[in-house]
């Protein structure tokens, strides 16, 4: 349990995917002009990592990982197919944001319209991605890739929602013109991770 | 008053057309920094109050001074009783220089020390302030405003938690992050969300580690290495610190670390005066305190081999820069979150920081500027969703 906890609060501190590794940047950026949307796409994220990096690990253990195959047929034991593994993560991202998508459509329509074209483009957001290549690689078991991906995901909604906050308050700022829209979004997500930069080093 | 007289004189070249127009911002500076603005607002229903902003940010100004002048005795203090148990030849640089046409090197004698330690913080503190309104008012020039006297604070606040021996080309550096990216940027004072002072303070700590954290910078002694006593108590235990530090001693500040953060006693005294004038929020620093001695109560009832998790209350209050973050940074009403539930809840979130970091967080012994940067980040969020319950309960009320 204990290191369930503390891998759920790495994932969102110490290694929270906006602002330690600047994943997941263009929807970062664009959907935070607005706190609401902001949150809502942070839940967005969370459901989609919460789903995808355990089922990633699934996946991964019981079909690319060299020898997975080996409950078919004992001569596959030496079968190695995790080169397949980005097609098959991109595959099971995108099949899961399509159906959030129509869930959503159905019922949530102020957000679905609010969120717009960044929906669909969760599928190739960085920080999904990100998440279940971290997982393959620091071997993660089910309920790690679980409180991983839950994790990572709150993580980022944790930063989308702060800068989301920020940026309402900048709307009252006098910024130089070359700088204004996108550019001062850059600085302030410097200075963020800035912030964030309290954790590191914290060896949990 | 002949200054007056001469200032209104030569006010007119300054005017939209005058000779100097493009200074007016420079005579500005000089003239309101002397007296108060003629400006006086003529139209209906005004509250009309002397404590305007400039009124404000000079307060705080000399509010920090109890903690600077007890700063630099301190830092000769500890300088000369270094020098006098160790018998250390000091370095043939200027600094030597002035220190020995002026003073001597006695620790107990109040003049040496205090010598010693202006000629240590005075070159930090004048740099700080003579680069910073460069920016200032460079700014101020380009976009047609006045110089704000925000910068007063900042500059003090800056030079103020600086180790004693950092290179001032390194100050002049910080200094330029914090004022042109931490507040310019946005747009000068009350534009920012992070604290100014504090931003160029984590850009050097995270660029020049070496000079401004570690074992080698708290006394401006060369060569000399003496750990501060947060160090101390995270590395070697509070039985340890307790042997070499007394309560009461950490409260005097009589102890090594940045200029002005020492003395938790000069603090409090320029905090009382903050608290009584209204200046400084007082549920900011109470949800600064809840949250510290919270968190520390548990983790001393929780415990573990860490030494960290053993300190009590008290002693995390007086070392460090947690008074000086307390009075100083965290009441800082830009940065601070603005509504008065978000205040309890944004000091609350720094004091659980501050313990987290110091305790939990084996890279930084100090915990303080983090915890603060990190509660600016979210002090707009925290409003945010305050205004919000707001809006609902009121048309639930109906």
């Amino acid at each position: 349990m204990e290191a369930y906890l503390s891998l759920f609060v790495r994932a969102v501190f110490i290694e929270n995917m906006a602002l330690a590794f600047f994943l997941g940047m263009c929807t970062f950026l664009a959907i935070s002009k607005k706190v609401d949307a902001a949150i809502g796409l942070g839940i967005a994220v969370i459901v989609v990592l919460g789903i995808t990096v355990p089922v990633n690990n699934l996946i991964y253990t019981y079909l690319l990982q060299e020898g997975a195959l080996s409950w078919l047929s004992p001569e596959f034991a030496t079968l190695d197919l995790s080169f397949l593994g980005l097609l098959s993560y991109i595959g099971v991202i995108a099949a899961i944001v399509q159906i959030m998508e129509m869930f959503l459509d159905k019922y949530m329509p102020v957000l679905y319209n609010a969120l717009g074209v960044f929906l669909p483009l969760i599928t190739v957001n960085c920080a999904i991605m990100g998440a279940s290549l971290f997982m393959v690689e620091r071997d993660y078991d089910l309920g790690e890739s679980l409180v991983y991906g839950v994790g990572s995901g709150v993580g980022w909604a944790l930063a989308i929602a702060a800068l989301a906050g920020i940026r309402e308050k900048l709307k009252y700022s006098d910024v130089p013109e070359g700088l204004q829209g996108l550019g001062i979004t850059f600085i302030t997500v410097g200075l963020m991770s800035l912030g964030f930069m309290s954790f590191g080093g914290i060896d949990i | 008053m002949g200054l007056r007289k001469i200032l209104d004189d030569i006010e007119p070249h300054f005017h939209k057309g005058g000779k100097f127009e493009k200074w007016f911002v420079l005579f500005e500076v000089f003239d309101t920094l002397l007296y108060s603005p003629a400006d006086v607002t003529r139209t209906t229903a005004h509250v009309r109050d002397g404590i305007d902003l400039k009124r404000m940010m000079i307060t705080v100004w000399f509010c920090a001074f109890p903690a600077m002048f007890y700063g630099m005795w301190n830092a000769g203090f500890q300088a000369n009783s270094v020098i006098a148990e160790a018998n250390i030849v000091l370095a043939n640089d200027w600094h030597y220089l002035i220190i020995s046409a002026l003073a001597g090197n006695d620790p107990n004698s109040l003049w040496d020390c205090f010598v010693y330690g202006a000629t240590f913080f005075l070159p930090v503190y004048i740099t700080t302030f003579v680069v910073g309104i460069f920016w200032e008012i460079l700014f101020a020039m380009k976009r047609g405003h006045e110089v704000n006297e925000g910068f007063f604070v900042t500059s003090i606040l800056f030079a103020l938690i600086c180790p004693p021996d950092i290179p001032l080309w390194q100050v002049a550096l910080g200094i330029s992050f914090g004022v042109v990216v931490g507040k310019e940027v946005f747009g000068g004072t009350g534009k920012n969300f992070l604290n100014p002072a504090l931003t160029g303070r984590a850009f050097l700590f995270f660029a020049y580690p070496a000079s401004i954290s570690g074992e080698a910078v708290w006394t401006a002694v060369d060569g000399y290495t003496g750990a501060t006593a947060l160090s101390i108590a995270a590395s070697e235990g509070m039985v340890a610190l307790q042997s070499q530090v007394s309560w009461m001693q950490a409260f005097l500040g009589n102890i090594p670390g940045s200029v002005g953060e020492t003395s938790t006693l000069a603090i409090l005294l320029g905090g009382a005066v903050l608290l009584w004038t209204r200046i400084a929020s007082w549920r900011i620093m109470a949800g600064v305190m809840i949250g510290m001695i919270g968190l520390s109560l548990l983790l001393n009832n929780v415990g573990s081999d860490n030494p960290m998790f053993n300190m009590p209350w008290t002693w995390h209050f007086v070392l460090g820069g947690f008074a000086f973050g307390l009075v100083f940074m965290a009441t800082d009403p830009v940065s601070a979150a603005m509504t008065n539930t978000g205040k309890w809840w944004f000091g609350g979130l720094i004091g659980v920081m501050v313990i987290l970091i110091r305790v939990v967080n084996p890279a930084f012994p100090e915990g303080m500027m983090l915890a603060i940067l990190f509660a600016n980040l979210f002090a707009p969020l925290i409003d945010h969703f305050v205004v919000q319950a707001n809006i609902k309960r009121r048309i639930a009320r109906g």
